[in-house]
């Protein structure tokens, strides 16, 4: 059975925000990141790539580079082991070691522009950059498949000979849609006959980068044992020793990874492009560690960007304001290799609504892009802007109050979500209301005083949250503070969020519990920072570990008092002796006294959750349109959130604030803007244009906190779904301010001059 | 028994039906016992005496972490569907 536990609120640590664990090392420079790593004998690896987005590797020819001096080695696809075949199950992942080593270098065909097809390992980067120059590839070019109309289209090029694709449970020959699945409940077609109105509306998306600071790096060593050592920034380090053990077939436990500093992931570290590479080319010149870094123009040509595509949603609604049926047709871009987010788009895409009859069908297709991979919420996004801007035009056409429409149709306990499953306790409705007492909703929106168009827009969004497994190790020191050690990478603050849960059940304060980050072979397995898993679960298991490391405490008292341990009680951080009141020890003073009652004190504690709490935003909108440039302005912009508790609330507003921030950049400007030929134009951060702190307004954040009962604090993930919202709110605003509906993502300002002067 | 809601792509195997009930104390026993009467069906959910990779059984509300071997209450409801990694896929 599942453990449950009943809200509290009397806290002493949890509910603050006490200042970083790292934030000194951050600060200062101190902090270690990837790019730090410096280890006696290094020399460089670089990347040469394809400049084609689709073509036939006829011949590579790497003799002039090898020859060339201070050159160690040279890689290509032929240096992989033979890999396993199929999918495999890593324990954490599903992974398909053919094609990620296909997606490392090149094999037969490049599949994108920016495809890796050699690398090279010299004695510095230059000298290994001048070397792939010498590399001789000759190609046989064919026609790209730019997005899923294409790669969907009769008699489409077809990217893969050998994939077979699984559509509704049927083997398919050439194909380009790796996966065709479908949910369905009820009965849709009567659904929407007992409609009052039905809408139906298609809507296409770019694919868009997370766009995080620090590029992909790793260093690796294959030395003379068999063994390899690597550092790399990434959401989970066991992830890139098993991606880099099953590349290379070697056993897990002959892979070390050492975790180093992440500058932002957002989804797009959690797969590796260069550990397995580095380590090849390592074994090749001997056994020196090479380290290799993307440029920026690689990360966006050749790591993992988010899914584009194409969404289709039809939805009926009767005169009483209940939704009675809904139809979705979900088309992911996987990229150049089969699995997208449509699978989690699936889950999220009806997920804020209460919908008798209910289909919903995700098509995972291939086109000649970089593979996608994790961004904030994967898939949810996309589905948002789609099913959010359907519900505001059917509450427009119906006269309806957006927030009521929602309410009335709202998710709830017992509701089942698109793909059939029933919500546990959920936070939907405690949301939404809390937008409707909201300064910003009660405020009306002023018209503006120099000709400029406003809008208000208001959507919801979803996010599953995740468990998964984590380890915790605590260890008593002789001062009564607390080492502890996790294994899951800090991407977001999560050092101090889970040494504030234990030092809750310790009475300690946050301060007195040192978090550190050891490397694979010194932790129990822990699953990636992904899926608003890690304040979850690795702070469950850093309550057990507390838990665990009191009891022993207990039974230590015990000793120290000659009485039975069953006499012992923790309380408000004072052990004690039920039956006689003169016992009594603060833990900090049991722990001057620990060694003589039985040695050190340590406790360890491994947890495998299923599904977290699930997470819901609302976020609402204000925006002003230069109706001569169509320059879009957010002017006031609000994000409520169901976060369960708030561990630490200031970075919990963080992330709000930061998934806001992405959203608004995702909805009005980022695309990758593919060329006729395939390859991405705007692979700078010059031309892919993020929003920065003089674009924006200051994000306001309500946190709403509907205890999740599976967690003993009441945490639900809070890191994905700030993402899921903020496309269709804009979007909606958009269309308020200007009388216009725009299903083409971005909305940029030329979309915009184009509408108005229609 | 459990309620087992069948997978779209598997409702070929039960003549059509979206919802089944199938005895099983654990995972394990509910598959074989959907075996024995649905043959083929669970070609569909194991592959060397596991779950699938890519596919998650949902037993209630959450995806089961303990696979076969998960135990099943009286009206649990359980679900196979496409494994998601979340943020982490």
């Amino acid at each position: 059975m599942v453990q449950t536990f009943e809200p509290k609120s009397d806290y002493h640590v949890v509910g603050r925000s006490p200042i970083r664990h790292d934030g000194l090392d951050k600060v200062t420079g101190r902090a270690v990141y990837g790019g730090d790593v410096k280890v006696p004998g290094l020399i460089w690896g670089e990347v040469l790539r394809s400049p084609h987005s689709h073509a036939l590797i006829k011949s590579i020819d790497t003799s002039a580079a090898e020859k060339m001096p201070g050159v160690f080695a040279v890689a290509t696809n032929a240096d992989f082991p033979s890999p396993k075949a199929g999918e495999i199950d890593t324990g954490e992942d599903v992974v398909n070691f053919e094609r990620d080593t296909q997606n490392l270098l090149a094999k037969s065909k490049v599949l994108y522009k920016g495809h890796a097809v050699a690398a090279v390992a010299a004695v510095d980067r230059n000298t290994a950059l001048e070397a792939t120059k010498l590399i001789k590839v000759v190609y046989e070019k064919l026609t790209p498949v730019r997005n899923v109309d294409e790669a969907m289209a009769k008699n489409a090029t077809i990217l893969h000979d050998n994939l077979v694709g699984d559509h509704l449970g049927e083997d398919v020959k050439k194909t380009n849609v790796a996966r065709h699945f479908r949910h369905e409940f009820g009965d849709v077609e009567k659904g929407f006959a007992a409609s009052d109105l039905v809408v139906e509306r298609e809507f296409t998306l770019q694919m868009v980068h997370q766009g995080y600071i620090e590029p992909h790096n790793a260093t690796a060593i294959w030395d003379e044992s068999g063994h390899v050592t690597a550092w790399s920034s990434t959401q989970g380090m066991f992830a890139v020793r098993a991606q880099t053990a099953g590349m290379l077939r070697i056993p897990e436990s002959q892979v070390t990874v050492n975790p180093v500093e992440i500058g932002g992931g957002f989804g797009g570290k959690t797969k590796v492009y260069l550990a397995p590479v580095a380590a090849i080319l390592s074994r090749k010149s001997g056994g020196r560690p090479v380290k290799m870094i993307m440029d920026r123009n690689s990360v966006f040509e050749a790591s993992g960007p988010a899914p584009g595509g194409k969404i289709i949603i039809e939805m009926g609604v009767s005169k009483d304001g209940k939704i009675q049926a809904v139809a979705t047709d979900l088309r992911y871009e996987a990229g150049a290799f089969p699995g997208s987010a449509v699978g989690a788009g699936a889950i999220c895409v009806h997920a804020c609504y209460n919908i008798p009859n209910s289909r919903i069908d995700g098509r995972d297709v291939v086109v000649n892009k970089p593979k996608s991979a994790a961004y904030r919420a994967p898939g949810s996004p996309q589905a948002a802007f789609a099913i959010e801007q359907v519900v505001d035009e059917v509450c427009d056409k119906m006269n309806w109050d957006k927030i009521q429409f929602r309410l009335d149709n709202a998710a709830h306990e017992g509701t089942r979500r698109g793909d059939g499953v029933m919500f546990g306790k959920v936070g939907l409705i405690e949301t939404l209301e809390a937008v409707r007492n909201s300064a910003h909703w009660k405020s009306p929106l002023e018209p503006s005083k120099n000709g400029k168009l406003r809008g208000r827009g208001v959507a919801s969004g979803y996010w599953m949250n995740g468990g998964n497994k984590s380890t915790v190790d605590l260890m008593l020191q002789d001062d009564g503070t607390v080492a502890l050690n996790e294994g899951s990478a800090d991407i977001g603050g999560t050092r101090t969020s889970i040494a504030m849960q234990a030092a809750e059940v310790l009475g300690l304060t946050a301060e007195d519990i040192h978090p550190y980050i050891p490397s694979t072979d010194s932790i129990g397995f822990t699953a990636t920072t992904g899926g608003s898993r890690t304040t979850y679960a690795t702070g469950y298991a850093a309550w057990e570990a507390a838990n665990g490391l009191v009891a022993e405490m207990s039974k230590r008292a015990a000793v120290l008092w000659g009485i039975d341990a069953d006499d012992v009680t923790f309380a408000n951080g004072k052990f004690s002796s039920s039956s006689d009141p003169e016992l009594s020890i603060g833990f900090k003073a049991l722990a001057g006294k620990i060694g003589d009652t039985g040695g050190p004190v340590s406790s360890t504690a491994s947890v495998n959750l299923g599904a977290a709490g699930a997470g819901y935003a609302v976020n609402i909108c204000d925006i002003e349109i230069d109706p001569e440039t169509g320059k879009t302005d957010v002017i006031r912009y609000t994000a409520v959130q169901d976060v369960g508790k708030a561990i630490h609330p200031a970075y919990v507003e963080g992330q709000i604030q930061g998934g806001a921030a992405q959203g608004i950049g995702w909805a009005l400007n980022e695309e990758y803007f593919i060329s006729e030929d395939g390859s991405m134009a705007n692979h700078t951060f010059l031309d892919y244009r993020m929003p920065t702190a003089l674009d924006l307004p200051m994000i306001e954040t309500i946190l709403v906190e509907v205890p999740n009962p599976l967690h003993p604090f009441g945490v639900r993930g809070v890191g994905e779904v700030p993402l899921a919202p903020p496309l269709p709110a804009v979007a909606n605003a958009v269309a308020d301010a200007t009388g216009h509906r725009f299903p083409h993502h971005p909305i940029k300002a030329g979309r915009i001059i184009e509408a108005l002067s229609r | 028994m459990a309620k087992v809601f069948v997978p779209y792509n598997l409702r070929k195997y039960t003549d059509g039906a979206t919802q089944v009930d199938v005895p099983g104390l654990t995972l394990g026993e509910l598959i074989t016992n959907l075996e024995l009467w649905f043959p083929g069906f669970s070609d569909h959910l194991l592959q060397d005496g596991r779950l699938k990779p890519g596919l998650a059984a949902v037993c209630g509300h959450a995806a089961t972490r303990q696979g076969l071997l998960q135990k099943l209450d009286e009206d649990t409801e359980v679900h196979f569907v496409p494994a998601v990694s979340g943020g982490v896929g």
